[in-house]
């Protein structure tokens, strides 16, 4: 359920979605600034030499720690342990849950803060807490205003409110917590801060994601621009981290690089505001760190992707430059992919976490322009899973008729005198529905075409005999 | 040179006037063309859909067509991107594997060829008309070519080349995608057509059938008032007296 969006099948979604004309304005223009904003961060940014070098260095980090994943997370567990704290290997969603729940009672919580993390959506992690009496408060401030909106879900991996204007946020800022101010950013901005503050100095747990752990030291890094992340692990004398079981680099030196390509992809930052790293320090007498730091790391179907050829899809580092230049999320928002992965890397990872049950159309959801694969800054080649993923679900799911028309496909394809025959015979065949050199209403799977466009009219289906004549002299008349 | 003609199935069905112009373009470059009797479709179709199996059906067919040709020249950037994905298609099959490598290498888009092979691009081609240039996603992602059509256009004279706002979206085509997902790539090819009205071109110049199809199908159902137009039309069209 908690990675799921919606209770409509994918169609009805996807209707939804494009009578959403505010959502898709608030899309395509937050797609064309973040496309400039990216630019200006990576190739037009001297002090970057070649982005192409960086994405290779990336790509080759990210390969080289998947490859090599039991050693790091072993010395990232032990590390982090070294340094007292606790790490739990959780191998499905409920197993963390369950976990960080019997945190939460032993502890006696009552007031949990969190920073924005999508691997705690993932994990249905806040209806967890609320049902062992824990108040859960969302402190960045796009997830605060999904909160109290009535628990809306991310349309967005990096900005999850993204399908909300500043009209409708000081609506809900209006209807559901008092606010009397105006539309203004700052002032709403201002508002959440004031709404926040108390809550950060009253909570007994802190919660965070976790953009990369560092396994030779044991620390985990978040990468943030409100500084609510600090708040979170500051005041709070437990502090629990999730991860995703591939989010790890080896040392501080690939942190740098992935730090790197991850600020300026995700908003065409240079780097965020802040970058926190935080290690466990646990003393008696601690005071600004942690009295208990507990890492949850998750396996919850990524195990899966290992030694497959989904395996790089692992590499994501969650930046969505590939979802910011995805023509199909550009018109159908992050909600009609009913996961809370979205765009081209929610339909990479969703069928391999959630299965092709749930989520085996989402591929499909593409036109293969291969725009994801360009973007990515570790060089997942997205549009070739899409594929691989397709291959797997057709076997499984197809309609009859398609597997059928394929088959036919495949004969006619390999076959050039059947092809000759189709080719000439499709004049005659299709006249009754030319008009004016076009078909405006055709048949079968073709009416889904000429239901918005007009399929052109088959030529004389002469280019072979042309092309005879052509060679032996016969000018270029056809 | 020799050079073997894989007219893509779009073409020969739809567009044989393109295939036409591509044949006389490059023979005016020198060009002794030959064109494989045993060539059909890519696999594309197939292939993009998920169904490897009929797309290495068709994919057979075209490399035991072309194995033997020196250059392989085709009109449309996605078909060339298809032939250059046969070495993965056949990657478990080590005869075709190497047999779909010798194809993939010889493989050129039409423009591509002009400029990076024959390494001419002046063709003393004229045509007169306000237009602009749909950059089609698999020749400028797959194939990685980005400046051979527009090297080849602004020699064409009398020709104005306007640039084309978010050239770099997809048009919505997308082979199967255009049927299977109909309402988003409705969407996809309505703002391709607004950007190419708003543009205030006139004509519309692609590289691709299959985007071509898409987009003057939409453009013509809305009965605005502009040409579509293939690349070769164009770099075919003639001030009289030249060569």
């Amino acid at each position: 359920m908690a990675m799921k969006i919606g209770d409509k099948p994918f169609f009805g979604r996807v209707d939804d979605a494009l009578k959403d004309d505010f959502m898709r304005q608030a899309m395509s223009s937050a797609q064309d600034r973040l496309r400039g904003k990216k630019i200006s961060a990576t190739v037009e940014d001297e002090l970057v030499g070649d982005w192409e070098e960086w994405r290779s260095a990336g790509e080759e980090i990210r390969r080289h720690t998947l490859e090599n994943l039991d050693f790091y997370l072993d010395q990232l567990s032990e590390n982090f342990s070294k340094r007292g704290g606790h790490v739990y290997f959780a191998a499905t969603a409920e197993d963390a849950t369950r976990y960080i729940q019997e945190v939460a009672k032993k502890k006696n919580a009552k007031k949990v803060t969190k920073a924005k993390s999508m691997v705690t959506e993932e994990i249905g992690l806040n209806e967890a807490l609320e049902e062992v009496g824990c108040e859960v408060y969302e402190t960045d401030l796009a997830e605060y205003i999904l909160q109290i909106d009535d628990h809306d879900r991310p349309s967005h991996i990096v900005v999850p409110s993204l399908h909300k204007n500043k009209e409708q946020i000081r609506d809900t800022f209006r209807d559901k917590a008092n606010y009397t101010g105006t539309e203004e950013p700052k002032q709403l901005a201002a508002f959440a801060r004031s709404q926040l503050r108390e809550t950060f100095m009253q909570a007994d747990i802190g919660v965070t994601g976790c953009n990369f752990a560092v396994a030779e030291s044991g620390s985990i890094s978040l990468v943030t621009n409100e500084g609510n992340a600090n708040m979170v692990t500051t005041f709070p004398e437990t502090q629990i981290s999730i991860m995703g079981m591939e989010r790890l680099v080896p040392t501080w030196e690939e942190l740098d690089v992935m730090i790197n390509l991850l600020s300026r992809s995700a908003v065409g930052q240079k780097i965020t505001t802040y970058v926190t790293n935080l290690t466990p320090q646990v003393t008696e007498d601690s005071i600004d760190a942690p009295k208990e730091f507990h890492l949850v790391i998750l396996d919850a179907g990524r195990s899966k992707a290992l030694g497959t050829e989904f395996q790089s899809a692992l590499h994501c580092i969650r930046c969505a430059a590939c979802v910011n230049v995805c023509p199909v999320y550009r018109h159908i928002g992050g909600h009609a992919y009913g996961s809370i992965y979205q765009g081209p890397i929610g339909a990479v990872l969703s069928p391999i976490l959630g299965g092709y049950e749930e989520y085996g159309e989402l591929p499909f959801a593409s036109s293969l322009c291969a725009a994801c694969s360009e973007a990515c800054p570790v060089k997942i080649p997205l549009h070739e899973q899409l594929i691989r993923h397709r291959e797997i679900y057709v076997k499984e799911k197809a309609k009859t008729t398609e597997k059928l028309a394929m088959k036919t496909f495949g004969i006619g394809a390999s076959s050039p005198s059947l092809f000759r025959l189709a080719v000439k015979g499709m004049p005659t065949m299709m006249k009754p529905l030319v008009k004016d050199d076009s078909i405006s209403s055709g048949p079968g799977p073709m009416k889904l075409w000429t239901a918005v466009r007009d399929f052109p009219a088959p030529g004389n289906g002469n280019f072979r005999h042309w092309f005879d004549n052509h060679k032996k002299g016969g000018g270029t008349d056809g | 040179m020799k050079v073997s003609l894989f007219v893509t199935c779009l073409s020969e069905m739809f567009y044989q006037n393109v295939a036409k112009d591509v044949v006389e373009v490059l023979e005016r470059l020198g060009c002794d063309i030959d064109f494989p009797k045993g060539q059909i479709c890519c696999g594309q179709p197939a292939y993009n859909s998920g169904y490897r199996e009929d797309a290495q059906k068709a994919a057979k067919q075209m490399i035991s067509s072309f194995e033997n040709s020196e250059f392989i020249v085709t009109p449309s950037g996605s078909c060339a991107a298809m032939f250059k994905e046969y070495p993965e298609l056949f990657k478990e099959d080590k005869e075709w594997h190497e047999r779909a490598i010798t194809v993939a290498d010889k493989t050129y888009e039409f423009t591509q060829f002009i400029v990076n092979v024959l390494k001419v691009e002046d063709l003393g081609a004229a045509y007169s008309a306000r237009a602009t240039y749909h950059t089609s996603c698999h020749m400028m992602r797959l194939l990685k070519e980005t400046e051979a059509p527009f090297k080849l256009l602004a020699n064409v004279k009398g020709l104005e080349l306007l640039p084309l706002a978010n050239n770099y979206d997809c048009c919505g085509f997308g082979g199967t995608f255009a049927v299977k997902m109909a309402p988003i790539s409705e969407q996809m090819v309505d703002e391709k057509v607004r950007h190419v009205e708003e543009s205030t071109a006139t004509l519309l110049i692609a590289a691709d059938n299959g985007c071509m199809m898409n987009i003057k199908g939409r453009i013509d159902r809305k009965g605005k008032a502009i040409e579509v137009k293939h690349i070769a039309q164009i770099l075919n069209s003639r001030v009289e007296g030249s060569v």
